[in-house]
């Protein structure tokens, strides 16, 4: 009987470093940072003076901060469904026994597998618009199309800003919602389908009422995942766009990150991270729980 | 007659579906590839052939001078090449992803095989830091890390790279032990094996696809990683390969051919593992989404 004793210490040793880091460089830091962000620490020389919450009154009386929260929430409400509509599309037609799926789906894909630097460099350089003279980029392609209507100033037009890198953004990420999808519709029973068939519905009936539903919860985490990703939009910005004219393509990560490491004003940059943190928690609180929940009941 | 009739519009309708089936399909690839497209083309273009006016064009000969200038850079313009930064990359994202990954299979285990009161709850504690935005960590990660005298080096970097691959490697390995039968680890236990021995001869042995899955994600995201990067790193000659790329890029004095060709040496690392062993990192990405 001394034997599971052992065991038990030893599994509880195995476990204690990763616990040990967890709890200090998750939580202890976030506290550190939601501390920090109450105090007057705005230069190089620590000052951990309390002022309660003047930093947050602060940053939301910054024109720059609004028009962040502003591009975040854009930027997220666009991204999230583009990438799940073309990520459903090109997981539907590659569901209908194409050749070569396997070359289109590795084609669909490779973006994930890149830095978002490299996706910001590359599309900096499509998306130049050019001058009234010559058109540049995508710019040239469309006119070459015959699509010269479409063409704007892209990222450097402060109306489109952050739209601008949500082209980007869904270049990168969509084939992820595509391979989310792609497994889902190979889990549906064949025989679902057809027992819709026989019930007289269509094809597009069938994923209307049959696969659709089924779909639903693959829908609600890729979303998730998603957003969790549009809210924490760093790097792309930087390499493609910079904070943008009149502050159209900035973001909250960009400007914390600038706050902090550039102003050294690090009360006012815990803040504006506390913030983000909030909002990432907003969406992905609920979900933990509901899967949880589920996952106790199963 | 009817019969006849019918049969053929069917196959007429079907082949006309198959057509814009694969028609979209074509021209979704078409727009994938463009960016690559576009890098390779002007990485591959002389500095007085690349415009942006031309960039769809196609270079007139093969030049590789882009990226032995990107890679070796330009003493006159004083730009240094990406040479050094690719190893510091290489240097960072190998032994984290190994570490990370050991770390992982040992946690997943425990979890997975020896649960106690309350590993659930703290399983869970685990995962929460796989949605945090690191923003909300930075300030105290980077006092810690002076601190341990770790801020500005590599080593620093594989630190805090493992530090924030716990949760993903440990989400990873507990999955894949998960499905394996209780009935083998009460055999070995019954035989008297300890924790230890049953990790070392049962479950490590069939560990090896959990591993490839695993170093290939971590691989690939350290590799790709910019926050970090820049965060952790101020100098110049210990800055990953992407943190050096985004500096390149906000240069000047760098041509555009050269910047490309650099992007795509930036790229080359982690596409290639893609192209090899693509199924592997797939695996992965259906990991991370929290489904086993």
């Amino acid at each position: 009987m001394r034997r599971p004793t052992r065991d038990r210490l030893v599994s509880l040793a195995l476990l204690a470093p990763s616990v040990i880091v967890i709890a200090v460089f998750v939580y202890g830091f976030i506290a550190f940072s939601g501390y920090a962000s109450l105090t007057r620490w705005d230069s190089l020389m620590p000052d951990f003076t309390f002022v309660g919450l003047r930093n947050y009154e602060r940053l939301f009386a910054i024109p720059r901060f609004q028009i962040d929260l502003g591009n975040i929430v854009t930027f997220t409400g666009l991204f999230i469904p583009i990438c799940l509509i073309v990520g459903f599309l090109l997981a539907v037609l590659l569901d209908q026994r194409v050749r070569g799926e396997n070359l289109f789906r590795s084609i669909f894909l490779f973006p994930m597998a890149i830095s978002a630097v490299v996706t910001g460099v590359a599309w900096r350089w499509m998306l130049d618009p050019g001058t009234a003279g010559g058109a540049h980029g995508v710019n040239a392609l469309l006119d070459g199309a015959g699509l010269g209507f479409l063409k704007n100033g892209w990222y450097t037009d402060p109306a489109i800003g952050i739209k601008a890198v949500v082209i980007a953004a869904g270049w990168q990420m969509s084939g992820y919602a595509m391979a989310m999808y792609l497994a889902g519709l190979r889990s549906v029973p064949q025989e679902l389908r057809e027992a819709a068939r026989i019930d007289g519905a269509g094809e597009l009936g069938v994923y209307r009422h049959v696969v659709l539903p089924l779909l639903r919860p693959i829908t609600l985490s890729a979303a998730i995942i998603l957003g969790q990703i549009a809210l924490n939009l760093f790097a792309l910005v930087v390499s493609m766009t910079g904070p943008g004219p009149g502050f159209s393509t900035d973001v909250p990560a960009l400007f914390m990150f600038e706050t902090t490491f550039r102003a050294s004003n690090f009360a006012q940059g815990a803040a504006i991270a506390m913030l983000m943190l909030v909002l990432v928690a907003l969406l992905v609180v609920p979900y933990l729980i509901h899967t949880f929940r589920h996952e106790v009941r199963a | 007659m009817t019969a006849a009739v019918r049969t053929r519009s069917t196959i007429g309708s079907i082949s006309v579906t198959r057509v814009l089936i694969y028609g979209a399909l074509i021209v979704a690839a078409v727009f994938y590839l463009l960016p690559v497209y576009v890098l390779l083309v002007t990485g591959l273009k002389s500095f007085q052939e690349v415009s942006l006016a031309r960039m769809w064009e196609l270079p007139r000969g093969l030049g590789l001078e882009s990226f032995v200038r990107a890679w070796a850079g330009d003493e006159a313009k004083g730009f240094t090449g990406l040479a050094g930064n690719f190893a510091n990359s290489l240097l960072m994202a190998v032994p984290a992803a190994l570490i990370s990954a050991m770390l992982g299979s040992l946690n997943g285990y425990v979890f997975a095989k020896w649960r106690f009161p309350g590993s659930n709850a703290l399983f869970t504690a685990f995962l929460i830091g796989l949605f945090i935005p690191y923003q909300s960590v930075l300030i105290p990660l980077v006092v810690t890390l002076q601190k341990m005298h770790l801020y500005g080096s590599i080593p620093g970097l594989i630190f805090v790279h493992v530090v924030y691959g716990i949760p993903i490697t440990t989400l990873i390995f507990r999955n894949y032990y998960a499905t394996v039968p209780g009935e083998l680890i009460e055999a070995a236990k019954i035989d008297g094996a300890s924790l230890l021995g049953i990790y070392r001869w049962i479950l490590f042995p069939i560990s090896v696809p959990a591993f490839v899955v695993t170093l290939i994600w971590q691989f690939t995201s350290i590799w790709n990683d910019f926050l970090f990067g820049v965060i952790v790193t101020s100098r110049p000659n210990v800055q990953p390969i992407t943190v050096a790329l985004n500096n390149l890029a906000g240069s000047f004095v760098v041509e555009w051919n050269v910047q490309m060709a650099g992007a795509l040496i930036a790229a080359l690392p982690t596409l290639l593992l893609y192209i090899l062993l693509g199924r592997y990192f797939v695996r992965g990405l259906m990991a991370g989404s929290l489904k086993g």
